[in-house]
């Protein structure tokens, strides 16, 4: 199975990643390799196989439902591009 | 001997013996720092900083109040998020990050009084085996500048073989503590998954992250692992297990040790001076009185097909929080908010993520995630199954880390799948998440080091940690200094 152009711009799209035609053009041939080789596993018989999603298994853990978090909105702003009265600020989304 | 040439427990009996103070330490370390920035091993280093910590660990020891680790330098992986110095995981897109909390890993070990050097250099995000993509330049190999420091921890393996650091922090997610060790000659352990907390390690594949140490012993390993692990209720797949002595393993005898050499980890690609070294690292074993075994894991050389899948459908998940709104790169120029996203993550990652978060996207999208992303987690499960079963029969496995020595610069950086194939031997491990280390056992082609990796079971890392330094006491391999150093 190859991907063509078309895959690439709309794996591209859907990870939100810019790309170029050119760049897309040189992403395929490196993704059609990457995934000639991850072909390979597709020979072994994986029937009634549980997959493991994690290597220690068991449930998610859960905490009391207590508050925990004290106030760092000062700190947590300090590193955004662009933020005013407190709030993160993005190009308008609602006209 | 040169002080910095000195092991982590030498230093630390130094330091209790009141010979030298952490503040001269870390003047040392500072120095021989600032003395081969040709190794572009540090990105982040600020002498006041790690002063006053040195200070403070000094007034530590004089209240009385000093544990082993008190006043010992450390310098971390810039995966780790600290306070006091910038965090970049080696992307354009942290560029002069500062975060508002220390990683649980960096604030278990400041809890112990260590002093921290600064932050090492690393392929960005954690993803590479070359050190090659890495937004801040390549770092160095001390043994042989034209070679790559292996990677992802490039930085660490490099500081720590180099004696510029005495230990670093690093992380595997498929082999980026063992790879980088293996190719610097140094002692690099990856502890049992979910045993260290990924609180505030910038996260690549949450299943299979895990924090771990770049030593110049397996002794060195065992002192800081005991400080640096523990359970951690703000990391949701931390493991709830009581505190250990990693140390305590130390000096049980090899005799009757059982020792499983898979037949899969001495296939085809093997470079024959590779071989001969881990071959006679085996007999070494032998020798001191373990029995080899051997053993299958058939599945094994799949574990690359399988990590591909698994950790890119990871990644492309857990870097989509860099979108240029809360923190990180945002471009200058964009249009709506979907445009300014794009723009900033086209600009702030390199190429190597753009390509995992890519193959992640396709992999997790709607009519393929059957026949990658839920195979692939089938067949991650008959390669730890295969581990466990092995284990009934053995209690380490050895074999190489490594196909080869390290290449050199630019040998692989325009083949992604040559570079993947680097860690043929360490990913099967990284994704059943045992612990397994890289010790060095010698020099093969360009005298370039070699390791040797041991795997243990779950939970097992202080026996294998004895294994390695039972080792490390009957050769010398681990106390080569690259010419210069």
């Amino acid at each position: 199975m190859a991907l063509s152009l078309d895959d690439v711009a709309r794996i591209a799209h859907l990870a939100r990643i810019e790309i170029t035609d050119d760049e897309a053009r040189r992403t395929l041939a490196q993704l059609n390799d990457i995934f000639a080789m991850i072909e390979r596993m597709q020979a072994v018989d994986t029937t009634g196989i549980e997959p493991m999603s994690h290597p220690l298994g068991g449930g998610q853990r859960l905490r009391d439902d207590a508050v925990t978090e004290t106030d760092n909105r000062e700190a947590n702003l300090r590193n955004a591009p662009a933020q005013q009265d407190g709030l993160f600020l993005v190009p308008r989304v609602i006209e | 001997m040169s002080l910095h040439h000195e092991t982590l427990a030498t230093l630390s009996r130094k330091l209790a013996a009141r010979e030298i103070s952490a503040v001269e330490l870390a003047h040392l370390y500072l120095e021989r720092i600032d003395g081969n920035r040709d190794l572009n091993a540090f990105l982040d280093v600020r002498p006041d900083v790690t002063l006053a910590q040195a200070r403070a660990a000094d007034a530590r020891r004089k209240a009385g109040d000093a544990g082993p680790l008190t006043g010992l330098p450390i310098a971390h992986k810039d995966i780790f998020v600290t306070r006091d110095f910038a965090s970049t995981a080696s992307s354009r897109m942290l560029e002069g990050y500062m975060s508002p909390f220390d990683a649980t890993v960096v604030s278990n070990l400041a809890t112990a009084g260590m002093v921290t050097l600064g932050k090492l250099n690393c392929d960005e995000f954690a993803m590479g085996s070359s050190n090659e993509n890495s937004a801040y330049g390549n770092v160095l190999n001390p043994w042989d500048k034209s070679a790559v420091p292996g990677g992802s921890s490039g930085g660490s393996s490099a500081a720590v073989a180099a004696r510029i650091a005495p230990v670093a922090t690093a992380t595997d997610t498929g082999g980026s503590i063992r790879e980088p060790a293996a190719f610097t000659g140094v002692t690099g352990t990856k502890p049992t998954y979910g045993r260290p907390s990924r609180w505030g390690m910038i996260a690549f594949a949450s299943s299979l992250d895990t924090a771990g140490l770049m030593t110049l012993s397996a002794e060195d390993a065992a002192l800081v692992l005991s400080a640096m692990v523990g359970f951690d209720p703000k990391d949701s797949t931390s493991v709830d297990r009581p505190p250990e002595n990693f140390a305590r393993a130390l000096t049980e005898p090899l005799r009757g040790r059982r020792i499983g050499v898979p037949k899969e980890f001495f296939g085809g690609g093997l470079q024959p001076d590779v071989e001969a070294a881990v071959r006679e690292a085996l007999g070494t074993y032998q020798r001191l009185g373990a029995k080899l075994i051997d053993i299958s894991l058939p599945n094994a050389a799949l574990g690359i097909p399988v990590y591909y899948v698994v950790a890119p459908a990871e990644c492309s998940s857990n870097l989509s929080r860099f979108d240029g709104v809360r923190y990180g790169h945002r471009a200058r120029d964009y249009g709506d908010l979907t445009d300014m996203i794009k723009k900033s993550r086209a600009e702030g990652l390199g190429a190597e993520p753009k390509r995992r978060i890519l193959v992640g996207a396709y992999v997790l999208s709607h009519g393929y995630y059957d026949a990658y992303y839920l195979k692939a987690q089938q067949v991650r499960r008959l390669i730890a199954d295969e581990f466990r079963a092995a284990f009934e029969q053995c209690d380490l496995i050895a074999g190489p880390v490594t196909t080869s020595v390290a290449f050199g610069f630019g040998e692989k950086a325009a083949d992604p799948v040559a570079m993947y194939m680097s860690d043929l031997y360490t990913i099967p491990g990284s994704l059943a998440g045992i612990p397994s280390m890289s010790i060095p056992c010698g020099f093969g082609a360009h005298g370039r080091p070699v390791g040797l990796q041991l795997m243990a079971n779950y939970f097992d890392e202080a026996r294998m940690l004895g294994a390695a330094h039972q080792y490390q006491l009957a050769t010398d391999w681990h106390a080569r200094v690259p010419a210069g150093f």
